[in-house]
């Protein structure tokens, strides 16, 4: 039974399922995790843009924003790239296994606030994690809002996060899903080109519309670029940051940009925020 | 009670009224001193300079174990809380800083360890009569026998000691000495106003420290960050050393199959503190290092907690082993507004 006042002890959890997003070498693995503790996994709750600490005991604990939405059930999902000492132990979990988490941590989009709005979520690569959760929200709520314009792209076919969940949303008239590869596949029936390119190419209207992004800098940087041409006001551009993150509370102290910590002020800002904070894209 | 006197000729039998409790006083360390436990039966003294390592290692240890575990266990035990401490001879910059850390350790979502010490702990402030070359704590709004932070205080009279408790632990701490203590008067308290006016004058540099906060983010883009960062080794001593530095790692240690998760003194000045697992480093060079230093002291912290994270010990001006200067990089900021 964890102690809750203790904001370090983690809770323990089970891995439900676990299963390859992408393959190669930096390889994207998701895992279904559910609390052990009753109590806890009962009050638990978070919402779209929140992050988990997920941690192996032995190993290390490292930051992840928590990729499914709370409509999808009790449970949390978290997309995890191979990179470091702590991705690689979480990519040899199997069904069974059991890992730490602590949270959730930081702000949320502001689903509420939303209502009503159309919403355009603008993704490359493994960033399409934390946007993931805003797609499945809108899908279990689709009549408070006025649609949903899902952009997504990677290099390559294989870098694409979620690829079995697109075909459903091609069914719905309120949503549509406009994926991009860098460069050209055999078999590929989709768009080529980069993400902030295809974004020109829809020109979608920044009338009643909310974009969210979250991507590799550069690709941020461009995309952000072509919001402002197609007119979006910064009010209305959402991105998540991410920094090295120890504790996730705001004592240990890296992962401020500027005076802003990412794991209390943040992860999710506006533009109309972020464009005041040097460090911001740094 | 009132402000008292403790003749120094009982000062043994003072220590000795202690010995049932755990103390941390300055004990010589080389030719340094540092807060330790003195050895069983030693006399010890509070005739000393300022010690290297601040005292803020009493409330946020260096290493801190955060709970337990054996491997392939999932039973997790935290740390029962310690036992009281008293901790002797604190110089009153330091005392100051570990109040300032606490609006941190305090800000939002508490933080048991350092709360639980900082509850446990008695904290014993001496007036520094003897400020170093490169104090210049007035400048920060403290001074050589500032309170902040401090249960009790203590100044050196020549002859005795001057004791003023500030809180109810430093009440029962002269509580407990009372049959050696006697009232210090009108006369007592002269004598120490006198004392701490002379330190006063003695502190030779200061810092205007007016409209630093808010002048910092505009000179974002500014040489100076290059110039200051030119010399700088990366070695965090300044970090170390700076009683309100208080970013923390936390690693996982193993012996057998007994591990544990603890945290660890970190410092911004080194590469790996913001190193993102992908390669990128939004802070790629010392230069952005030393500017997100000086920004989190004198304008982040201040955003947030509406004072400078600075008592201005010195302490980063002492031992920067290529001399670089705090004083002298605030007076630049100054400079290019």
């Amino acid at each position: 039974m964890t102690d809750h006042s203790n904001p370090y002890l983690p809770y323990i959890a089970t891995v439900d399922d676990t299963w390859l997003e992408t393959v190669g070498d930096r390889c994207v693995r998701s895992f279904k995790v559910t609390l052990d503790d009753n109590s806890a996994r009962e009050s638990w709750s978070h919402q779209p843009g929140q992050c988990a600490m997920v941690g192996l005991l032995g190993v290390g604990e490292s930051m992840f924003c928590i990729s499914c939405s709370p409509t999808e059930g009790k449970f949390l999902r978290f997309s995890v790239m191979r990179a470091g000492k702590v991705t690689q132990a979480l990519h040899q979990l199997e069904a069974g296994d059991k890992l730490t988490v602590r949270g959730p941590y930081g702000n949320s989009f502001p689903m509420e606030e939303w209502k009503g709005k159309k919403i355009l979520t603008i993704g490359g690569g493994i960033g399409q994690a934390p946007l993931r959760p805003i797609v499945e929200y809108v899908k279990a709520n689709i009549s408070d809002y006025a649609g949903l314009t899902m952009i997504y792209g990677a290099r390559t076919s294989n870098d694409l996060c979620f690829k079995g969940e697109f075909e459903e949303m091609s069914r719905c008239d309120d949503l549509s899903c406009h994926l991009t590869i860098d460069v050209e596949e055999e078999g590929w029936q989709h768009n080529v080109g980069f993400v902030p390119q295809r974004l020109l190419d829809l020109n979608p209207s920044p009338e009643n519309t909310i974009a969210i992004t979250c991507g590799p800098p550069i690709m941020i940087r461009f995309v952000l670029e072509n919001l402002k041409k197609l007119g979006f006001a910064d009010e209305q551009i959402y991105t998540t940051l991410e920094n090295r993150m120890k504790c996730g509370f705001g004592k240990c102290g890296r992962c401020n940009a500027g005076h802003l910590y990412v794991c209390k002020d943040g992860p999710v800002f506006t533009y109309a925020v972020l464009k005041n904070v040097p460090e911001a894209f740094a | 009670m009132s402000a008292m006197l403790l003749n120094k000729q009982k000062w043994t039998e003072f220590t000795g009224i202690l010995s049932g409790k755990k103390v941390l006083a300055p004990v010589a360390c080389g030719d340094r001193f540092r807060y330790a436990v003195p050895a069983e039966g030693k006399a010890f003294s509070l005739d000393f300079d300022r010690p290297l390592v601040p005292p803020k290692s009493a409330v946020f240890p260096q290493t801190e174990t955060l709970y337990r575990f054996q491997l392939g266990k999932t039973e997790l035990a935290a740390p029962q809380p310690g036992e009281e401490l008293i901790l002797l001879g604190v110089r009153p910059c330091d005392a100051r800083a570990i109040k300032l850390v606490e609006k941190l350790f305090r800000w939002d979502v508490d933080d048991p360890y350092y709360l639980r010490r900082r509850e446990l702990t008695t904290v014993v402030g001496l007036a520094c009569l003897e400020p170093g070359l490169n104090c210049f704590c007035p400048s920060l709004g403290g001074g050589p026998a500032s309170t902040e932070g401090l249960d009790l205080l203590m100044v050196d009279l020549g002859d005795s000691y001057y004791l003023e408790p500030l809180t109810d632990k430093g009440r029962s701490l002269m509580d407990l000495a009372s049959g050696l203590l006697e009232e210090a008067g009108e006369e007592g308290l002269q004598k120490k106003e006198e004392a701490v006016r002379r330190a006063e004058e003695k502190i030779r540099r200061t810092v205007d420290t007016d409209g630093v906060p808010e002048i910092l983010p505009d000179l974002w883009e500014h040489p100076l960050w290059q110039k200051t960062a030119a010399g700088c080794l990366g070695c965090g001593t300044c970090t170390y050393l700076c009683p309100t530095c208080h970013c923390f790692d936390i690693q996982d240690e193993i012996e057998g199959f007994e591990a544990r998760r603890c945290r660890m003194w970190d410092s911004c000045m080194f590469e790996e503190y913001t190193l993102h697992t992908s390669g990128h480093n939004p802070r790629p060079t010392r230069r952005e290092r030393t500017r997100n230093r000086i920004n989190h002291k004198y304008s982040y912290f201040v955003r947030k907690f509406n004072v400078i994270a600075c008592v201005g010990c010195g302490r980063c001006v002492n031992y920067c082993p290529v001399n670089i200067d705090l004083i002298e990089t605030l007076r630049e900021v100054k400079e290019a507004q």
